[in-house]
């Protein structure tokens, strides 16, 4: 039993799997239930077979609404991380202060960032800036959080050196700080781009820009739960695939001290 | 003599019109371009010569019964400025010229956006898309876009994200008063639709007859400035129920309202077509009363635009306003309802089966207990924004408490409810408008006279005031 032959955690996902469909099939499927996995396939193959179409406005196709969603994201995320970083490096050099804002910092991140979108909204008067501030909001505070955290706990030898060598303030963050706090920094990432993710589907649906979000939305507003289920799946690999690549970035920022 | 008056629709996306003084070029080859950008400084100066060539042209192919050869020939002869002198002697081009311009001059803007929500109440907004009638009055590259929800809707409006929006009558009224969102003057050129709405209740309700029956029921409504909500309210409290007190009213999106019918968290609810219809075709629910029943052609949905666009960009608001008119008109014939139907079923506009919405549109449906009906108003289409109706809305409004103190009626209804111009313009198409802008209406067998708005109030017994 030490040693599972490479394949049988797949033989295992697989069978979970079926065994899934099965009991979906059986518990939908019924009239007026929710629908079975026959019709959201149907579904599915519908949209995955020209996932590129343009029909003006309100209907375009999985492609592209993924795309939009992605080019939010990345705005907000790059945003956030920008802000976050620049605040996590200035906190984490500066125990006073960071102790000081710490407070704030805490209940700031507790806040749900759609919980701000009703504010954003009024304040700037345009969904497609609310929807890119939303995703802000949700991926500045963990990687905020993890840079100063990891900026504080860099070995002082580090420091030391770098104060021996005369270099300045600028060089020193480049080329002591932030390698020595990567690792750090880029776990806080892939938690904040998990949260963005997470706040981008209710975010677009409130507002109503398009993407996967809406889209969800103006399914759930017809009544077409296979579509609904269909960007559910969507929504979850998108994310997934995400996650999967901040973890290759991780790998390759590990150091060994 | 002019042989054919300037087509006005045109007027707006003439882009390039040859000059018909010219002996050496053609102008019978047509003269719809591409739309200009509308941030072009020059487009202004550009357009009213534009238009006066369009005058110049029409009177010259007047004159010369469309024969090009003959035109040609007597330019050459005479030279331009000479023909223009004898022709400006014989017919007043310069009067022609300014009253064109002040009819219908260049469009401000011509990709409007135009909101809306997909259900069967925003069919005119939603069909001269597909139909091709925001073109026909130079609107070109405008585009109808598909909004979640009323207050995602509202929000758009105020915030300029779309031109004009399809929303519940009551609502520009409300954001005109500030009522339940920042004060916004909106304007309300023309209804959407008459009718069209339901009151659905769940299957296990199949013995409940009146108002009586429906002591401590969950209901809900999809805004809280709605006609749904002042109907349901006003149909309620007719029986003897207190819709504050004796049941609960809540507000849902329609979608919702099917769900939560299905999970029996309603009783029933008050809600715009396609989803009553949609409880019956679930099994979930029965079409205990349609609106009409309760008010035979209230007004339901309208076509909105904010003062300021009205005012910033008359000629667009006059082309979208007389397109809307145009829509609303061709959908009050039963006989077009099929075709409509077909152009607004598809998922960039209702994402609906076809055979739903022409359910609905046609009338002919099953109520979901057993009958099949023939209703061919249960949705109708009239543009007139009667005054007297924003007059019975704001006394709703005031009944169950969503505005306080005195309400100068006719002022409110007058400034929001465009009812002369409205009537204008369908004269100007040839139908035939009402001669006055108020009148008496009927719900539920009482009277209500618009002339005495606070008699009316009074003669309420149940109230929140």
């Amino acid at each position: 039993m030490k040693k599972q032959p490479n394949s049988g955690w797949i033989v295992l996902c697989m069978v979970i799997l079926i065994l899934f469909l099965l009991v979906w099939q059986l518990l939908g499927g019924k009239t007026g239930g929710l629908p079975g996995p026959i019709p959201v396939a149907k579904s599915a193959w519908f949209f995955l077979s020209d996932p590129f179409y343009n029909n003006g406005p309100n209907d375009q196709g999985i492609g592209w609404l993924t795309m939009y969603s992605l080019a939010r994201l990345a705005t907000g995320f790059l945003l956030g991380t920008l802000f976050g970083v620049i605040m996590g490096v200035i906190l984490g050099l500066n125990p006073v202060l960071f102790k000081a804002l710490n407070p704030y910092i805490q209940v700031l991140r507790a806040i749900s960032p759609v919980a701000w979108m009703p504010l954003l909204l009024y304040s700037v008067q345009n969904s497609g800036v609310t929807a890119v501030l939303v995703v802000f909001m949700a991926s500045v505070w963990p990687t905020l959080a993890n840079t100063a955290f990891g900026v504080s706990n860099i070995k002082k030898d580090y420091i030391n050196i770098a104060n021996i060598l005369q270099m300045n303030p600028v060089v020193k963050v480049f080329k002591i700080i932030l390698p020595a706090a990567g690792p750090t920094i880029v776990a806080g990432l892939k938690i904040s781009m998990g949260s963005a993710w997470v706040a981008i589907v209710p975010a677009e649906a409130l507002l109503g820009t398009l993407g996967l979000g809406y889209f969800v939305w103006n399914e759930w507003n017809n009544l077409s739960l296979t579509s609904v289920i269909f960007a559910v799946l969507v929504i979850g690999v998108v994310g997934v695939i995400l996650d999967y690549l901040f973890t290759r970035l991780a790998m390759r920022l590990a150091y060994v001290d | 003599m002019i042989g054919k008056e300037p087509d006005k629709s045109h007027v707006g996306s003439i882009k390039s019109l040859n000059d018909p003084f010219d002996g050496d070029v053609s102008i019978s080859h047509n003269c719809c371009g591409h739309s200009h950008s509308s941030t072009d400084i020059h487009q202004t100066a550009d357009t009213e010569a534009i238009a006066d060539r369009a005058i110049e042209e029409a009177v010259i192919r007047g004159l010369f019964k469309g024969n090009e050869v003959s035109r040609r020939k007597f330019m050459k002869l005479v030279g331009a400025s000479t023909a223009m002198s004898v022709i400006s002697s014989l017919f007043p081009l310069d009067a022609a010229k300014a009253w064109a311009k002040d009819a219908s001059g260049a469009l401000e803007k011509t990709d409007l956006k135009i909101g809306f929500i997909p259900i069967t109440c925003a069919t005119p907004i939603i069909m001269a898309h597909p139909m091709g009638i925001y073109e026909k009055y130079g609107l070109k590259g405008s585009n109808v876009v598909k909004a979640a929800g009323w207050a995602m809707i509202r929000d758009w409006a105020v915030n300029k994200q779309v031109d004009c929006a399809h929303m519940l009558s009551p609502m520009p009224l409300a954001l005109t008063m500030g009522v339940g969102s920042t004060q916004t003057p909106f304007l309300m050129p023309a209804i959407e639709n008459l009718n069209g709405q339901a009151i659905t209740l769940a299957n296990k309700h199949k013995d409940v007859k009146s108002p009586k029956d429906m002591k401590g029921f969950t209901f809900a409504v999809p805004f809280d400035y709605s006609m749904h909500n002042f109907l349901l309210r006003y149909y309620l409290a007719e029986g003897g129920v207190d819709p504050d007190k004796d049941v609960k009213i809540r507000v849902l999106p329609p979608p919702e309202m099917v769900a939560n019918l299905k999970a029996q968290n309603l009783d029933g609810y008050l809600s715009p077509d396609p989803f009553n219809q949609r409880a019956v075709y679930e099994n979930v629910g029965f079409i205990f009363k349609l609106s009409k029943e309760l008010w035979s052609g209230h007004p339901c949905c309208a076509f909105a635009t904010s003062q300021e666009f009205a005012t910033t960009m008359p000629n667009s608001f006059k082309a979208v306003f007389n397109a809307i008119v145009d829509a609303t008109a061709y959908s009050a014939k039963i006989e077009n309802r099929k075709d409509i139907a077909q152009a607004i079923a598809p998922r960039n506009y209702l994402n609906q089966p076809v055979e739903v919405v022409e359910a609905v549109l046609t009338g002919q449906f099953s109520d979901g207990l057993g009958a099949t009906r023939d209703e061919p108003d249960r949705i109708d289409f009239n543009p007139f924004p009667w005054n007297s109706m924003a007059v019975w809305i704001l006394t709703q409004m005031k009944r169950w408490g969503y505005v306080k103190g005195d309400v100068d009626y006719k002022k409110i209804a007058e400034q929001v409810f465009l009812a002369g111009e409205c009537a204008q313009i369908m004269r100007e198409k040839g139908y035939s408008p009402p001669a006055e802008t108020y009148k008496k209406h009927v719900i539920m067998g009482k009277e209500f006279d618009p002339h005495k708005p606070e008699e009316y109030l009074n003669s309420f017994t149940i109230k929140k005031m």
